[in-house]
């Protein structure tokens, strides 16, 4: 029998609340199917399978709030059959659910059936109530006539922790563990070297030029792929610090910050940047920040991240020097694109410049390393058509 | 408080009608002689005599295009009609006519004419004496259309209807004729408003007429389930007083209306319109409707019963909308 238990979807994730199964008892299990939606304080999460079996035993119910590293449910290995496995006792939940009254029988109410909505049924009431109380109504499971969210659902789930206008302060709490665990336990060190992006801005204007609006990149595409690139020079940035060692990842999964609109952060991962070309990653990132701020990012997502990529320079900051994600060892901060002056064989040129900045972790690397890093990852950004 | 019936509280309404207003006469089929289809007349013809209790030929347009006339000569005529089926044969008097001269006479004439009408099924007289078209009447502007369903309104209505200077129809419900309440001794009662009959927070069930006993049933049914029901009985079906219903709805979140008229076109269906004309960010459920199934109604008494709406029907409905 096989163990499927709550994975931990981020340094600052220390439980979730299981809003859904998908996958039922009996069904089959492949590698990577999203097995059940979980709500971390910052997302609701598809959470996938690593393994294969059948669905044997769902153990924890919807609604239910578990630490991470719960077993939520078994599956049968292939081979296995369901009368050879004892059932197992559900654990504890930190808020366990009342079993639910059976129903009265009544007689079929005489209302005519109504088509599948083509959004999820929320009443007009609940809906105007959830604007009031600040609650997502896409969180609530209804109870109303067609499984409807009622003005009920939306008070109790008002009411009830880590929803709703709770999210931004439970956000705002999770994030300041994971960034006061990191500076207390990671003795950061800093660089900051200047990259001409001349070459880059022109490039990308001439590509850009040849595409559809629709198929355009950005540069932050491009900083990714060259971030990806340049630590094949530095493959002690790329990694988790784990039980007092690191441990260094052979794929490159850049997380990238992105900014949640009502309040919070988020640095999801796009996997395998250094396999993937420019226009895949452009639309994995376009995807990722829909879905980002959507709230519908998969698990691996969440916790797969070996470093991550920021970039503050459209709110118009000249540099970043960023707090590391734990388990990760590094992070990489860009400041806006800006002309300088710039000396170039004895004369002044204007030039366009970012500031590119590491922060990584001083008992993964040394700084010497840090800074063949961002010397190899100002000259990948100079060779754009090579990305 | 006295205690009577809905047929002698009817009876003794217009027994006042005709004592103390000499202008008022009542016009119908066999209501003198016979004392009415119902016995709401019986007695009327020995006490007032026959030139103001007048027994009329067969004739639905001819005595109620009498009884526009006699009203725009400036008597107060009474006229029943034995049923809303027949009363087809006098709808272009009442559309047509009364509902109209206030209008085409830029205000000069008035037709102060009292139409009553038997409406409703449930006493197995089969599909031409069962129906209800008490909603297509009360889609004309021109007329007022009102639905005694207590006793008291059986009681009090009628000398309202009469003060009105314009056309009034009455729906009396074939089911209420026997129904006995207590019945209060002020006079009185106003013809515009609907009443709460019973107050509620859960869901407000909006009826009339002869569907509001089988509400209240359905209403005191929920309560042994722990839900509180509000019951609003229009009264008037034209104009409706919108007001009630949608404070009722407001406080709910959730609206049943129960109607005897066929699904289609109902009654219900105008009230859950304006519901969800004012009140659709208030409501907590879809708008729900208990009405008459889309058949003629059945003679036999089990299918009969099967067509109308039931309390079991409006006890389902109204947990539906509670999710239930």
């Amino acid at each position: 029998m096989i163990e499927f238990k709550l994975p931990s979807m981020g340094a600052d994730m220390d439980e979730g609340k299981l809003l859904e199964w998908r996958v039922k008892p009996g069904d089959p299990v492949k590698k990577g199917d999203v097995v059940a939606v979980v709500d971390t304080t910052k997302a609701a999460v598809d959470v996938e399978s690593w393994q294969e079996g059948t669905m044997h035993e769902q153990l924890v119910g919807v609604g239910e709030t578990v630490p991470v590293g719960t077993v939520i449910a078994t599956f049968l290995e292939p081979g296995e059959s369901a009368q050879g496995v004892a059932k197992r006792a559900k654990p504890p939940t930190a808020a366990a659910a009342a079993p639910a009254p059976a129903p009265p029988a009544a007689p079929a109410p005489p209302v005519e059936p109504v088509a599948a909505a083509g959004r999820k049924p929320v009443s007009p009431a609940a809906r105007a109530r959830a604007k009031e109380l600040r609650v997502d109504v896409e969180t609530i499971a209804g109870t109303g006539l067609q499984g409807a969210v009622t003005i009920e659902d939306v008070e109790k789930a008002a009411a009830a922790p880590k929803t709703g206008a709770d999210r931004a302060a439970q956000m705002r709490k999770a994030i300041g563990a994971a960034m006061s665990r990191s500076k207390r336990e990671i003795p950061h060190y800093y660089l900051q070297e200047p990259v001409p992006m001349a070459r880059a801005v022109e490039w990308l204007a001439r590509e850009n030029e040849k595409r559809p609006v629709t198929e355009r990149l950005l540069m932050g595409v491009l900083q990714v792929k060259a971030v990806a690139r340049a630590l094949a020079k530095a493959p002690e940035l790329n990694g988790f610090w784990t039980d007092g060692a690191f441990r260094p990842s052979a794929a490159i999964h850049v997380g990238v910050a992105i900014s949640i609109r009502q309040g919070g952060l988020i640095a999801p991962a796009i996997h395998d940047v250094e396999r993937k070309g420019l226009d895949e990653l452009m639309r994995d990132l376009t995807d990722l920040v829909a879905r980002a701020r959507a709230g519908s990012l998969r698990s691996s997502e969440m916790s797969d991240p070996t470093i991550t990529v920021t970039n503050l320079g459209e709110t118009g900051v000249e540099s970043v020097l960023g707090v590391i994600y734990p388990p990760q060892v590094a992070l990489v901060g860009f400041g806006r694109i800006d002309v300088r002056p710039w000396v170039e064989d004895g004369t002044v040129k204007p030039v366009s410049m970012t500031m590119a900045s590491l922060s990584a972790d001083h008992r993964a690397s040394d700084g010497i390393r840090g800074a063949r890093f961002l010397a190899e990852l100002r000259e990948r950004l100079q060779h754009p058509e090579e990305l | 408080m006295k205690r009577m019936s809905y047929r002698e509280a009817m009876r003794q309404a217009l027994r006042e009608a005709l004592a103390s207003d000499p202008r008022v006469f009542l016009m119908g089929e066999d209501i003198g002689l016979y004392g009415g289809t119902y016995a709401v007349t019986k007695g009327l013809l020995d006490e007032f005599g026959p030139e103001r209790v007048r027994d009329t030929p067969l004739s639905e347009l001819a005595f109620v295009g009498a009884g526009v006339g006699a009203a725009l000569a400036g008597m107060r005529p009474i006229v029943e009609v034995m049923t809303v089926n027949f009363s087809l044969l006098s709808l272009d008097p009442i559309v047509n006519s009364a509902a109209l001269y206030r209008h085409m006479s830029g205000g000069q004439l008035g037709v102060p004419l009292v139409v009553r009408i038997s409406t409703g099924a449930g006493r197995q007289v089969a599909a031409q004496h069962s129906h209800s078209f008490e909603n297509w009447y009360a889609s004309i502007p021109g007329i007022k259309v009102l639905a005694p369903a207590t006793v008291a309104d059986a009681r009090h209505m009628l000398a309202a209807a009469l003060a009105d200077p314009d056309p009034v129809v009455i729906f009396e419900h074939v089911q209420l004729y026997n129904l006995e309440d207590e019945v209060p001794e002020e006079r009185g009662t106003d013809i515009a408003s609907a009443a709460v009959r019973r107050t509620g927070s859960a869901v407000s069930l909006v009826t009339y007429g002869g569907s509001l006993p089988k509400t209240l049933e359905a209403a005191a049914q929920l309560a042994a389930e722990g839900i509180e029901a509000e019951v609003v009985d229009l009264r008037v079906l034209r104009p409706l007083d919108m007001e009630t219903v949608l404070a009722s709805v407001r406080k709910c979140r959730r609206a049943v209306v129960v109607d005897e008229t066929w699904r289609s076109g109902s009654l219900a269906a105008e009230v859950m319109a304006r519901i969800a004309e004012s009140a659709f960010y208030d409501l907590d459920a879809p708008l729900a409707r208990v009405c008459t199934e889309e058949v003629p109604i059945p003679y036999a008494k089990h299918l009969e019963d099967a067509a109308l709406p039931q309390p079991a029907k409006i006890v389902a409905a109204a947990r539906a909308t509670l999710g239930r």
